[in-house]
């Protein structure tokens, strides 16, 4: 199990250094020149080309491609991605000040999407081709279907405008700042995040559940005289839920994905907001950062699918 | 003659399908002793393994039981709550079933599937108690190593293992009827041996009934006192081993027992009985055997009436028109 983690971390350097590459390159190729949005327009003006020239010089930019990404790298494996151009402090705090509040979004939002998801998928999978599984259905590629950021707005109109429940933007409110608030902030944008998994989520548990429920040792177990309940929970259950991990995953990207653009919808001061504001700005560096960061991420999603699955699967052996 | 054990009177199972109804089982008679052991034998298709679920109350749906009933120590199970059917299945009747490969929970320790065995049905014994019971009963049907072999998982096991552990499972509460459904037809033909002498050992120990589901006519005249014969959902033939082995009455009967292969035959010269199995969608008309039957010719009475089963001997009854001809 540790050799096979080992080596899959060893390939996972390599595939990041190859990403590192790409990254770059295609952020370098982006148009736009960082000198004419980092300086401001007075001294650009009254500096001419000379003046920009310097500039360009002074922070490395006509340095050779290759020599550049060397030195990048060699910063970045210190822990150093340089400096946002925008804000002139440096990637990482700015990055890691923004972490905290989307993986808070994330989380909850798996935790939601998972507590309706497994009930409901199940209860489809029982009561199969009865009214609360078409439903079910229904509603399952309903919330698929329709754009989170669509149901963002819809559900800042309904629950904060018209019903005043919950706050319709941010992370607290000035001033206060306590947990309650924070979780009073982050009850629609999480709750709007949970439904877009929940749906596949359920879809996976139901169809999981009913191969697992026609197997012969759900036959055993009842032969032994088993209830109902404990063929579900402790037999079949637990058998569907392990290719589970895999879905979450694999899903987790796609995750970071909707809470992007839901950041947006609710101005949640995450990783996302960042993101999209830094592309718009040409803050290559913090561009550059966000993408290693989902890398990242990636990556030890599936070094932990895989290690989970062996750990809830006796018959998978990592080696 | 002791009372029957069990006994099934018409029973009638059906399967609705998108092609219509699939009469799996239509009209099974069948007694069981104590402590005697019954052979099932027919093709697939025949209806043995959907009598034997029924027994046990695991037909799943949308298959249902439309006819019969079914006594067992004088309660009709087919009548039984869900909750009073679960006290005696794994208790008073336990099963084996075909395919240990699959029907052990491939993530539970094979020692804990057995022990839920044992506690559902003995809901005071404590947990050492339980474990012990459990290490005695695989060390009885032979898995060496029981305490480490407790704690190991079904794709630790061999075939064999596994299916010693089944019978094991089968085992844990002393059944007075077990019911093992072609117990050795996943298994390689050197452990079915084994897994046979284990069934008949364990069976003799705790002297329970049991009805034996088989294609392998060799392994009825093995182990079983009586014999039915299946075909088309209904027993064609029933009778003591060797009475119906001697002196088959049924022509379907006489076509399996000539279709074993023997020794003396000479290479590529195997006896088939002509013809296939009979959908169950749309049996045929009259004896459903009749189609494929070497005696029936054209006659009449084959093709127009369904034969009800005839004394030819004692406890010998067969379910054919011109069962004489056949003496």
């Amino acid at each position: 199990m540790l050799t096979y983690v080992a080596r899959r971390l060893g390939v996972n350097v390599a595939v990041l250094l190859l990403i590192s590459i790409g990254v770059f390159l295609l952020v370098r190729a982006a148009p736009g020149d960082p000198v004419r949005m980092m300086v401001n327009p007075e001294q650009l003006a009254a500096g001419g080309p000379d003046f920009i020239a310097r500039k360009r010089a002074e922070l490395g930019l006509d340095d050779p491609v290759v020599v550049r990404y060397f030195i990048w790298l060699r910063d970045a494996l210190t822990g150093d991605l340089g400096y946002s151009f925008v804000s002139r402090r440096p990637v990482v705090a700015v990055l890691g000040e923004r972490i905290g509040p989307t993986v808070l979004l994330m989380g909850t939002a798996l935790l939601l999407g998972l507590l309706v998801a497994v009930p409901a998928g199940t209860l489809a999978a029982v009561r199969r081709n009865s009214a609360a599984d078409y439903v079910s259905a229904v509603v399952g590629l309903a919330v698929i279907s329709v754009p989170s950021f669509f149901l963002g707005i819809a559900a800042i109109y309904v629950f904060s405008l018209t019903l005043g429940w919950f706050p319709s933007s941010g992370m607290t409110t000035p001033g206060d700042g306590g947990g309650a608030d924070v979780l009073a902030h982050l009850v629609l944008p999480a709750a709007i995040l949970a439904l877009s998994i929940a749906g596949p989520f359920m879809r996976y548990v139901r169809g999981g559940l009913i191969a697992e429920l026609g197997a012969d040792y759900i036959r055993t177990a009842e032969a032994k005289g088993a209830g109902p309940p404990r063929v579900l929970l402790r037999h079949a259950l637990r058998n569907a839920l392990i290719p589970l991990i895999t879905i979450i995953m694999i899903y987790v990207p796609q995750l970071l994905a909707g809470a992007v653009a839901l950041e947006q919808v609710f101005a949640w001061p995450g990783m996302g907001q960042l993101a999209i504001s830094s592309i718009g700005q040409l803050d290559y560096p913090v561009v550059i950062g966000f993408a290693l960061f989902i890398a990242v991420l990636v990556l030890l999603c599936n070094l932990a699918a895989d290690v989970l699955y062996a750990l809830a699967d006796p018959r998978i052996s990592l080696r | 003659m002791d009372e029957p054990l069990l006994t099934i009177e018409d029973l009638a199972v059906r399967f609705p399908t998108e092609d219509g109804l699939v009469k799996a089982v239509d009209g099974v008679f069948l007694d069981v002793r104590p402590g005697e052991v019954v052979g099932v034998v027919g093709e697939s298709g025949s209806g043995k393994s959907v009598t034997a679920m029924s027994v046990l109350g695991l037909i799943k749906r949308p298959g249902r039981i439309t006819r019969g009933r079914i006594a067992f120590r004088g309660r009709n199970l087919l009548e039984l709550s869900p909750r009073a059917l679960r006290a005696v299945r794994g208790s008073e009747i336990a099963m084996v079933f075909q395919d240990p490969m699959t029907a052990l929970n491939p993530v539970v320790p094979v020692g804990r599937q057995i022990a839920e065995a044992v506690r559902l049905h003995r809901r005071g014994l404590g947990r050492g108690a339980v474990r012990d019971r459990v290490l005695a009963l695989l060390a009885s049907v032979g898995v060496p190593n029981p305490e480490a072999r407790y704690r190991q998982f079904p794709h630790e096991y061999s075939g064999g293992m596994r299916q010693r552990a089944m019978i094991a499972m089968a085992m844990a509460n002393e059944p007075a009827l077990l019911i093992a459904d072609e117990p050795t037809t996943a298994l390689d033909v050197t452990i079915q041996a084994q897994v046979l002498d284990l069934l008949r050992s364990a069976r003799e120990r705790s002297g329970a009934a049991a009805i034996l589901i088989t294609h392998d006519l060799g392994v009825i005249a093995e182990l079983a006192d009586r014999v039915a014969v299946m075909y088309a959902g209904r027993v064609v033939e029933t009778g003591d081993v060797h009475a119906v082995f001697d002196a088959p009455r049924h022509p379907y009967t006489r076509g399996l027992m000539a279709s074993r292969p023997r020794l003396e035959s000479s290479p590529g010269e195997l006896v088939a009985i002509p013809g296939s199995p009979p959908s169950l969608l749309a049996p045929p008309s009259g004896c459903p055997f009749h189609p494929r039957c070497p005696i029936a010719g054209d006659r009449e009475p084959c093709r127009t009436s369904r034969p009800e089963p005839a004394s030819v001997g004692a406890g010998h009854t067969t379910a054919c028109h011109f069962h004489e001809e056949l003496a």
